[in-house]
């Protein structure tokens, strides 16, 4: 697809793109006849569960399954010895990358249990009371040996080794003994010695962050059904039905057309459901029992064994003239990947001072393993830790050279033709927009009282493209199926059906979306990288911009007259005669109505890898009240400014600005992994790992500013992940300003905030 | 040990079924009657997504036994609507776009109009007070209480 | 497991005896739920209670009030009158859980499941509850904080249970406040409790003062010291810095996953401070 002409993109005008209809799921999700993974029943199902391990790192000696096995009503029982051993291979999965060999780990332990809730084996029986029964009598010899949970205590030459053939990567020369250190990246621009030496004023900080969960509502869940020759089918909760086929073929040793995989509706995903747990399980129970096989997660099990983001150690020194101009920026980023390598520290450097145009910047980045559950992408994977430390220190640069925290950013914010510290340089993007709106904001000049703050942050995401199909198949009456293969999470299939409906000129009503199965469409890259609008949206432009050809072939076969003659407009196609006669007209339920006879049916299939994925920024207003007597913060008022390129739908564009901030909100305040000295997670359940409930936060104010995205036919930028970058920042920054603390641990929770302010007080006394 | 034989109501029909007495009312309803559109979240009575209305009282279904449920009358999400029209809730949910992936959306539905049952004038703080003990992790809530507030009002005009 | 629902307070009582502990009460279920789901309990038995009449109704005269143990919290919130009388008590049983726990959760449980940090354990030692507790031997009246002896611990014995709660009429000025500190607004355990209740006499001296703590030692905890910084005072700014410093002293906290040592000690003196506000201005503005 050819990029638009901006001038195109403003003034075109829509009938469709930019309103609000209802969703066309959406009675189904009201009235809760939609279903999710967990929502399906088949005859003869049996119930899956998993055994894990109770330690977090222990050498695994042996494993007896006989008693399980001679249970009654036990009808298999699988432990790693069920799966081939595959080398390592690294693949995309969103925007992370998985390794083969780790993965065959992670579903089922191998030589060691590295994480508490490690799966080290699983049953099938007829009912879960004997599923649960059958855990019980295997017999697990484990050596436990010492474990290590911080990322700091990781890096250590002393500390306990979690792979003995880890040798770290992107150190020169290759280290002569094994470590926990996975893997260290680094991206530079200029020369920041010589930037720092130009700086009036330098800040250097050194942040901590906690891992946190993506929280999504609805566990893991999936049924899977294998015949007896070898033909599946899995049903499961997924961001990517295509992607856990191509995993499950190769952990199982399928052809991927014997596998067909079905995305149930999703109940909350942020990157979290990405990967397999229970899939490959299911799918190999069900093969030994050739009998169908339903796993859902318990709450524990989500928080035990799946995988957040990382908690990390973050240093940022920023140095800049006293007139306000960024001289040099350096960042080192420590990210803890949970047992095994790729955490999200890649993108953590590359996203931690993108909002600026520097000339002398580097990151460095250490990927280290410890012993937790396997980190798993979560909204914007790793940026909104780096750019909490990133944003922090601009704002206290800010207050140094006594200036307003938006004017220092607008003095240096990225532009289009900026060049980013990973590479390529921008295209039109809308950062300094949504920093004149917040500035512009009432919320901005709002008065403020006693012990109470204003922050501000800004936020990067650069969103993805990839492998996208998509079919739009015209019915006899004229009505469109849109057949789309990203799984819809926030609500885009109504933008998909939308940009259908705009393009074909017809009314919304009559184009139905369907997100397909692996069996009905070509394949089509998760629904990740806030990349569904954009992606699914170019895919299904294309799509319908071929429908409407044919339609214009068609009727100018009708009239036969040259295709030239006709164009396509108001849903019809229409001659253009040039004589004083009445214009033909023929709308397009007519033309379908005679498909059969002018050529066959009329479908438009597009197959396209997306390219183009402009980012996302966004610029954040936070006020805060502190109860300096028992260090609560309470968010009393949140805007969120940020760039949709084009809001196709403004009401789920809105949706993912608020969500994500109330994510942030959580991440800044009270969410966070508590353990054990035994590495056991003493907080595995929503009473306390806390995310936000509905008394704890404001309405969500948002601006949504357009820059349009000229790569994209409707200059639609992805918006999911962007919104969870600024908070942390903007709330820390808030706090500072309400009561003179900067906080550089996260999160802000009363005991750690009381002590701070008793601490302090204690200092001036 | 033996199931036991309960009789109930459910949505205003008189149903009957069999459960053990470790099932909860949650398990009776999605496992045994198939009425899948109440969720398990966390099964400890910490996110709300598994929401019914017992005996007039919102409850989480996951906190009760199916045995608790004889002789007791039970509503859930599926007998919000009457015949092909939509509570008001409903609507104004979808027109208030409360819903991202949805899957706390019947939890919502079912605790709101246990709300507005009771108080069919609440303010915002009463509105979030009440539904803190739903947990949504997509819409940030403003959607969702803006969508409660604005069935209240359609409510009380009619 | 099995499940039976007894209709009298003897029925409850020997089918508690005959199953040598491994009878479990069962009224609201939301801790009892939970812990079967853990797998950290596996009774013989459950014994739902909520059919036994006196469990499930609120008695009040000139006496006082007799609360069922198993009423629920939502519908002890319903009661106008107990709610006028006891603010405070009413008030920390509508903290527990969220709307849809307190549509189940009873006073009975929430004591008897004996957790440090029990929501309407420090209002009702403040108001000076006191429990009927039926058994094998009969009936016999506890004060509530002499029920929970350590974290799931209680001094029933085998085959007792609690039927109901006792809380005096209260005296013409007097007060009760229950205030708790949970890091969101909602839904959290609470990482402190305290309960207050006092009154004053004509003069506007206080007389008489109770103070309940939660959540910072093992067992909830009546503080004679607290309770004593306030009576034969004026409530005046002084005796509220004494009630906090007796507060934080008599804590005896751990180091958990909702908070530490100093945290506690510090903002059990805060609470109580502004608990006895909130009494203060209930006792002062012609209440009782």
């Amino acid at each position: 697809m050819n990029d638009v002409p901006m001038q195109a993109l403003t003034e075109r005008k829509l009938k469709i793109v930019g309103t609000r209809p209802l969703r066309p799921d959406g009675v189904d999700k009201v009235t809760g006849r939609a279903k999710f993974g967990a929502d399906i029943h088949l005859p003869n199902m049996l119930i899956g569960k998993v055994l894990r391990s109770p330690h977090a790192h222990a050498r695994i000696r042996s494993i007896d399954t006989s008693k399980a096995r001679a249970l009654h009503g036990v009808k298999a029982v699988i432990t790693a010895a069920d799966f081939t051993d595959l080398p390592s291979e690294f693949i995309p999965a969103g925007e992370m990358m998985v390794n083969y060999r780790d993965m065959t780990r992670n579903i089922l332990a191998r030589e060691k249990a590295l994480y508490e809730g490690h799966a080290v084996a699983a049953v099938a029986a007829t009912t879960e009371a004997i599923a649960a029964q059958a855990l019980k009598l295997i017999e697990v010899d484990y050596e436990v040996l010492p474990h290590v949970m911080d990322v700091a205590q990781a890096m250590e030459p002393d500390a306990p080794l979690l792979h003995e053939n880890m040798y770290t990567i992107g150190v020169e020369p290759t280290p002569a003994k094994p470590s926990n250190i996975a893997k260290r990246v680094e991206f530079s621009l200029g020369d920041i010695a010589a930037g720092f030496a130009q700086a009036d004023v330098i800040v250097e900080r050194e942040f901590t962050t906690k891992p946190v969960h993506q929280g999504y509502i609805e566990p893991h869940a999936c049924l899977a059904s294998v015949s007896e020759d070898g033909q599946a089918e899995l049903w499961c909760t997924t961001q990517g039905q295509f992607v856990v086929r191509s995993f499950c073929a190769k952990l199982l040793g399928m052809e991927l057309s014997k596998l067909r995989v079905t995305a149930s509706e999703i109940g909350g995903g942020f990157g979290g459901k990405t990967v397999v747990y229970l899939e490959p399980l299911a799918l190999a129970l069900s093969r030994q029992a050739c009998q169908p096989v339903k796993m859902v997660m318990s709450r524990t099990e989500v928080f035990q064994a799946s995988g957040p983001t990382s908690g990390a150690k973050v240093w940022v020194k920023i140095g800049a003239t006293r007139a306000g101009r960024i001289t040099a920026a350096d960042a080192l980023l420590k990210y803890q990947a949970g047992a095994f390598q790729g955490s999200p520290v890649q993108p953590g450097c590359m996203c931690a001072f993108a909002p600026y145009d520097l000339d002398n910047v580097r990151v460095i980045g250490y990927d280290v393993v410890v012993n937790r559950p396997k980190v798993a992408a979560y909204r914007a994977p790793g940026a909104p830790i780096s750019e909490f430390a990133v944003e922090s220190v601009i704002d206290e640069l800010a207050q140094r050279l006594k200036l307003d925290p938006i004017e220092l950013r607008l003095k240096n914010a990225a532009k289009e033709g900026t060049r980013a510290a990973y590479g390529p340089k921008f295209g039109p993007i809308g950062l300094v927009q949504t920093l004149e709106a917040a500035r512009a904001h009432a919320h901005y000049r709002a008065p403020l009282k006693a012990n109470q703050g204003r922050g501000v942050a800004s936020g990067f995401w650069f969103n993805i493209g990839g492998e996208t199909c998509a079919t739009l198949n015209l019915g006899e009456d004229g009505t469109v199926t849109l057949v789309a293969g990203t799984p819809d999470i926030g609500g885009s299939r109504a933008s998909l059906a939308m940009m259908a409906a705009e393009e074909l000129g017809i009314p919304l009503e009559n184009v139905r979306p369907v997100i397909g199965d692996t069996g009905t469409l070509g394949y089509t890259f998760l629904t990740g990288g806030s990349r569904v609008t954009f992606s699914s949206g170019m895919a299904v432009v294309e799509a319908a911009r071929s429908v409407v050809r044919q339609l214009r072939e068609r009727a100018a076969k009708i009239w036969e007259i040259p295709l030239e003659s006709v164009i396509w407009e108001d849903g019809c196609a229409r001659a253009l005669t040039g004589e004083g006669g009445k214009p033909k007209e023929l709308p397009l339920a007519e033309i379908a109505k005679s498909a059969g006879k002018t050529g066959g049916p009329i479908v438009g299939n597009a197959a396209i890898s997306a390219q183009g994925a402009g980012p996302s920024l966004a610029t954040h207003l936070v006020d805060v009240e502190v109860d300096r007597e028992t260090g609560k913060i309470t968010i009393l008022r949140y805007t969120a400014i940020q760039d949709a390129g084009r809001a196709v739908h403004p009401s789920y564009v809105e949706g993912q600005m608020q969500g994500g901030a109330v994510q942030g909100i959580g991440w800044a305040l009270n969410e966070e992994y508590i353990y054990d000295q035994n590495g056991r997670l003493e907080n595995p359940g929503f009473l306390d790992y806390r995310i936000p409930v509905c008394s704890d936060v404001p309405m969500i104010d948002t601006v949504i500013v357009e820059a349009p995205n000229p790569r994209h036919p409707y200059g639609v930028r992805g918006v999911g992940e962007t919104p969870i970058v600024p908070p942390m920042a903007a709330i820390a920054n808030a706090v500072e300003h309400a009561i003179g603390i900067r906080f550089t641990e996260l999160p802000m929770s009363p005991p750690r905030v009381l002590k701070a302010i008793d601490d302090k007080q204690a200092v001036q006394a | 040990m033996a199931k036991h034989h309960v009789t109930t109501t459910v949505n205003a029909d008189p149903v009957e079924f069999l459960c053990t007495p470790e099932q909860t009312l949650l398990d009776v309803l999605r496992d045994v009657l198939y009425l899948t559109g109440s969720k398990e979240g966390c099964g400890s009575g910490d996110c709300g997504a598994c929401s019914v209305i017992l005996d007039g009282r919102l409850v989480c279904s996951c906190l009760v036994l199916g045995v608790e449920a004889q002789g007791r009358s039970v509503e859930t999400i599926e007998g919000m609507a009457s015949g092909d029209e939509l509570h008001p809730l409903q609507q104004k949910f979808l027109e208030h776009a409360a819903l991202q992936c949805g899957v706390c959306t019947p939890g919502f539905l079912v605790a709101a109009k246990a709300l507005l049952d009771r108080n069919p004038d609440p303010t915002e703080t009463e509105v979030r007070y009440w539904l803190a003990g739903n947990l949504c992790r997509c819409t940030g809530y403003d959607k969702i209480v803006r969508a409660v507030l604005d069935a209240a009002n359609v409510m009380r005009r009619s | 497991m099995d499940y039976r629902s007894p209709g009298s307070v003897q029925e409850a009582v020997t089918l508690l005896t005959a199953h040598n502990g491994a009878a479990h009460v069962l009224a609201g279920g939301t801790d009892l739920l939970v812990k079967l789901r853990g797998g950290f309990v596996a009774p013989e038995v459950v014994v739902d209670v909520k059919a036994i009449p006196q469990l499930r109704q609120i008695e009040s005269d000139a006496r006082g009030f007799r609360i069922g143990a198993a009423m629920s919290c939502a519908e002890i919130g319903e009661h106008a009158a107990l709610a006028a009388a006891w603010p405070g008590v009413v008030e920390a049983l509508n903290l527990i859980g969220s709307t849809q726990i307190q549509g189940r959760a009873t006073p009975g449980g929430n004591l008897c499941n004996a957790s440090p940090a029990a929501d309407s354990v420090p209002a009702m030692i403040a108001a000076g509850a006191v429990c009927e507790v039926a058994g094998p031997d009969g009936v016999r009246d506890v004060p509530v904080e002499n029920i929970v002896t350590g974290p799931g611990r209680t001094s029933l014995a085998r085959g007792e249970f609690v039927v109901s709660f006792r809380l005096p009429r209260p005296r013409p000025r007097s007060g009760d406040a229950y205030l708790r500190l949970i890091p969101r607004t909602e839904m959290d355990i609470a990482v402190v409790g305290v309960g207050v209740a006092l009154c004053l006499d004509e003069a506007g001296l206080c007389t008489h003062a109770r103070v309940g703590l939660g959540a910072v030692a093992p067992t909830p905890l009546l503080v004679q010291e607290a309770a004593d910084a306030l009576i034969g005072t004026r409530v005046d700014a002084a005796a509220l810095n004494a009630l906090a410093a007796a507060a934080s002293a008599a804590c005896k906290p751990i180091d958990d996953k909702r908070g530490t040592v100093a945290y506690r000690n510090k903002v059990a003196g805060v609470l109580a401070r502004r608990a006895a506000q909130i009494a203060l201005e209930r006792a002062r503005g012609g209440h009782g």
